[in-house]
């Protein structure tokens, strides 16, 4: 990778990080594409496309509807100017909002059916869409217990859901886990009673855009007491030239259920950069628990800031029972540019949020991420850990909100955000809001070079280590806690990233 | 752009209540420039992400809220340190009052006066740094400021003068709206201490525009207080040459609405900024710090340090903002906001920001927010001390890294004596 090769690092900073920066934006792996015939909605938005998708997933006319009143609130939307992202203006008349492969003509009934080339990318990205046992070929799997870990996968292509695996044995335990086109069909009791109800129709221009035009995406509901069986994966990729990709997630997490969700997604390398545009809607009843992990891979663009995704993304969980708890696990290597703020609404007593961050950028690459943590009710905990690293003449930026209602007393947030720059073309910045509105919440935002928490220095140093050593343990322990929350199946990023360090970070 | 129809007519509305004062032909182009700013930006509306946590309706409505004004037997601060003194009754400089403005190493005099010159050399400086400041964020109270303000103090620093300055703001007219601008020029190895104190007015807008030469000093305490009705919005914009040092606290005490803008620009390398900034609120209080340090130049210190104590519903905002361009290597830019919240109904809210374009700088920011730590109230009560005594005692503790900003000890203690008593006032 020229853009690092001769660029100066400043000492401090961990030779290896630079290393592992440099081989993560090396070449691009999932660049490639897969020449399958697609079939196109006409270029452009109108109500009419609108319509068509609907019609193509077969949607009630109550769906119809509510896509049209989105659209409506779209054409009065302004595009938010004030992330620090800067790119060409998208029209976002020159776009496909619908591509599927002429395959699915006929719906698919089961994965046996489906075009063998659309296995393949499958198979090749390493998520082979077959019932078995392990993920074959994804590295460091090889840890996983002698049981076997079953990994249930939802895949996207373009705008359409192409299988689910697992699907009969998870109903047996009664989660239903399909594609979203599919739940508006058989669930509709459901998808009507939550969908827009995290993230409502007009919550903010791309949101609004997406519930007018989403395609496809994953639905999960986890009934009352239900340990989900297995992870839950979904794993989207964009495959068609000029064409968005729009995808719903809606996760209903019933009373004291426990379910992990990750989400993986790749992209060809092309030149003309292509938009994604996303919700992800958690509900969280009573005692209920999600784990909800991405890693972000999509086609970060070339060295000269070619290409690339646009990625403008509303992901947000609602806790709103009593001692629920939601963690948003992120590592964003990829995208042009990206815009996400995975939020948490801690409605419920006792409920918890965390967010766990990695945000890698280099060459010409932005990422405007953080999260919300909005504490509602009494005695409700948040935890942000957010590392940013920024090399090439990469713009990294951390943009976060803590906020403390009147009423949630004894609340507690501790927010933690590091940032390292590779280099002196990059940028890292940070831009956290707090808001505090009663006593007996605690809230502290730190920088790990400000304060390392004096206990555990007391404890390194009684064990004959001398301070530098110890102060350089602390900080790199936070920076694997992001990693350790990375479930198994990430193994293989997990160990490209374990070797960052945040040694020499800027603040 | 053109303005949204609600800031455009409250800016017309304020701009046709004011009068632009008479002057010589600089001042009036460097007025007609400002005012043209004010125009084009429109004066702060409550959807300005700047003005995102406090309101600034009253601070641009065209007549000023009144405020009563307070007669207490309280000495007046800084009483018995020797200090040269220069009155502005509300806002208008009173000879009678003040000392007579002579001492070694320093120029002093009255804007009213230079404006009336046709030549001064407060022309490169009058509104340049105000300008300077206006961008990338917009700051159009400042530039209103300059378009009309007709008072203020004009320094020019030579030498090292034996003793500091004090400019006293009295607050007499329950209605006075008040706009000051002082121009300061500290030149090479010059060393300055500026004081300022009182209420000033029911509604104040001060402009303070501080010129650092290379290896120059400027100190600057400052006291807010008093009136609880009175309004203000200040701007400091500082420029700081190489290996110069600024230095500057805030105590602020009561008032229904602060708004106070610190600008500070780097441009010389190993340069030395602080800022720092205790208040004391109760009730209908709201306190707003607004800080953006740009860093500019190689292996320069910037330090922000503020702390609120807040009772009764009062309102602490912090905005600060550590600006490091590149090119800007070595600097260590600190930042920390802490609130002590000693009820349910107060609030914080906090933005402390980094923006940072250089690789080998450390900056670190915090911004804690809390009650009064039950174990070390327990620890005094154990040890004996009432419960309200305890507090203040904790109080005062919680301040004291601020206060400690102010180098000259004596002033420290000034300041300290002034925070007891304010809470002694209010010990149940």
């Amino acid at each position: 990778m020229a853009a690092l090769d001769d660029v100066n690092v400043k000492e401090g900073v961990d030779q290896e990080t630079v290393e592992a920066v440099r081989g993560l934006s090396g070449t691009y792996k999932y660049g490639w594409n897969t020449d399958v015939e697609m079939e196109y909605a006409p270029k452009g938005l109108t109500p009419d496309i609108v319509r068509l998708i609907s019609e193509k997933n077969e949607e009630p006319e109550w769906m119809t509807e509510w896509r049209l009143a989105a659209y409506e609130r779209w054409l009065q939307k302004k595009e938010p100017d004030w992330a620090m992202i800067d790119y060409p203006e998208i029209d976002f008349q020159n776009q496909y909002y619908y591509a599927r492969p002429k395959s699915f003509d006929q719906k698919p009934k089961s994965l046996d059916e489906v075009d063998p080339k659309l296995l393949e990318t499958y198979e090749k990205l390493g998520i082979p869409l077959k019932e078995q046992m392990i993920l074959a070929g994804v590295e460091g799997a090889e840890d996983a217990p002698a049981e076997g870990r079953k990994v249930a996968v939802d895949a996207v292509f373009d705008s359409v859901s192409v299988g689910t695996t697992f699907q009969k044995e998870l109903a047996k335990a009664g989660v239903i886990f399909c594609s979203i086109s599919e739940a508006i069909r058989e669930h509709p009791e459901l998808v009507k009673k939550y969908l827009g109800s995290v993230v409502p129709v007009n919550d903010n221009f791309y949101a609004t855009l997406n519930s007018a035009v989403f395609s496809d995406g994953s639905f999960v509901y986890v009934p009352p007491g239900v340990r989900c069986p297995m992870e839950l994966s979904t794993y989207f990729r964009i495959n068609a030239e000029n064409t968005g990709q729009f995808e719903r997630t809606l996760i209903i997490a019933d009373k004291g259920s426990y379910v992990s969700y990750l989400e993986g997604c790749t992209a060809p390398q092309r030149d003309v950069a292509q938009l994604h545009a996303a919700v992800v809607e958690i509900i969280l009843e009573e005692d209920a628990e999600v784990k909800y992990s991405t890693v972000q891979n999509w086609y970060p663009g070339d060295e000269n800031g070619k290409g690339g995704i646009y990625n403008f993304v509303t992901k947000r969980a609602d806790c709103r029972g009593d001692r629920s708890k939601v963690m948003w696990t992120q590592v964003e290597t990829g995208s042009a540019v990206t815009w996400k703020y995975p939020s948490c609404i801690l409605r419920g007593k006792e409920s918890q949020g965390e967010f766990y961050s990695i945000a890698i950028t280099n060459n010409h690459q932005q990422a405007d991420t953080g999260t919300k943590m909005i504490h509602l009710g009494k005695d409700t905990k948040s935890r942000i850990v957010s590392k940013g690293i920024s090399a090439g003449k990469a713009q990294n930026t951390y943009r976060g909100l803590v906020s403390m209602h009147p009423k949630a007393t004894n609340s507690r947030n501790y927010t933690q955000c590091d940032s390292l720059l590779i280099g002196s073309d990059c940028g890292a910045h940070t831009v956290p809001y707090i808001e505090v509105k009663n006593n007996s919440s605690r809230c502290e935002h730190e920088a790990t070079t400000s304060k390392v928490d004096d206990d555990q220095l007391f404890y390194c140093r009684q064990r004959g280590m001398d301070e530098e050593e110890a102060v350089a343990l602390v900080v790199n322990g936070f920076c694997k806690e992001v990693l350790q929350a990375l479930p198994m199946e990430f193994a293989m990023e997990a160990q490209q990233l374990v070797a960052i360090s945040l040694e020499g970070s800027v603040g | 752009m053109a303005l949204p129809q609600v800031k455009q007519t409250a800016t017309e509305a304020r701009l046709a209540a004011m009068t632009r004062p008479d002057g010589a032909k600089w001042i009036t182009e460097i007025r007609e420039a400002a005012l043209a700013r004010v125009s084009d930006m429109g004066l702060p509306g409550a959807r300005d992400e700047y003005w995102k946590y406090t309101r600034p309706e009253t601070l641009v409505q065209p007549e000023a809220p009144q405020a009563a004004t307070f007669d207490d037997d309280d000495e007046q601060l800084f009483h018995e340190f020797d200090r040269l003194k220069v009155v502005f009754v509300d806002g208008v400089f009173s000879a009678e009052d003040s000392d007579d403005l002579t001492l070694e190493g320093i120029e002093i005099s009255r804007l009213a006066d230079v404006a009336t010159q046709d030549i001064h050399w407060a022309k490169d400086l009058y509104g340049t740094l105000e300008t300077n400041g206006q961008t990338p964020v917009q700051r159009p109270l400042a530039a209103l400021n300059t378009a009309y303000a007709a008072d203020g103090i004009v320094i020019r620093v030579t030498g090292a003068p034996s003793k500091p300055v004090n400019l006293i703001y009295e607050h007499r007219a329950t209605g006075s709206d008040v706009l000051l601008h002082h121009v300061i020029k500290v030149e090479e190895g010059a060393e300055f201490t500026l004081l300022e104190n009182g209420p000033a007015a029911a509604r104040l807008n001060k402009v303070l525009e501080v010129d650092i030469a290379d290896t120059g000093k400027f100190h600057h305490i400052r006291a807010q207080g008093r009136d609880h009705e009175r309004r203000a919005a200040t701007h400091i914009f500082a420029r700081l040459g190489r290996e110069s040092a600024f230095k500057s606290f805030t105590m602020t005490a009561n008032g229904a609405l602060t708004r106070n803008e610190c600008v500070i620009e780097l441009t010389g390398d190993d340069a030395i900024a602080h800022v720092a900034g205790a208040c004391v609120g109760d009730g209908d209080f709201v306190h707003d710090d607004t800080v953006f340090i740009t860093h500019d130049a190689e292996n320069c210190e910037s330090r922000q340090v503020f702390k609120k104590v807040l009772r009764n519903g009062a309102v602490g905002v912090f905005q600060g903002k550590i600006l490091v361009k590149a090119g800007a290597q070595k600097t260590d830019g600190y930042q920390i906001s802490q609130s002590l919240l000693l009820d349910g109904d107060s609030q914080f809210l906090a933005k402390p920001e980094l923006e940072i374009y250089a690789d080998d700088v450390a900056c670190s920011h915090g911004s804690t927010s809390g009650a009064i730590d039950e174990t070390a109230l327990f620890y005094l009560r154990s040890r004996g001390l009432p419960h309200g005594i305890a507090t203040d005692l904790l109080t005062l503790a919680f301040l004291a890294e601020a206060v400690q900003e102010i180098e000259d000890q004596d002033l420290q203690a000034e300041i300290n004596t002034r925070i007891e008593r304010w809470l002694e006032r209010r010990r149940g």
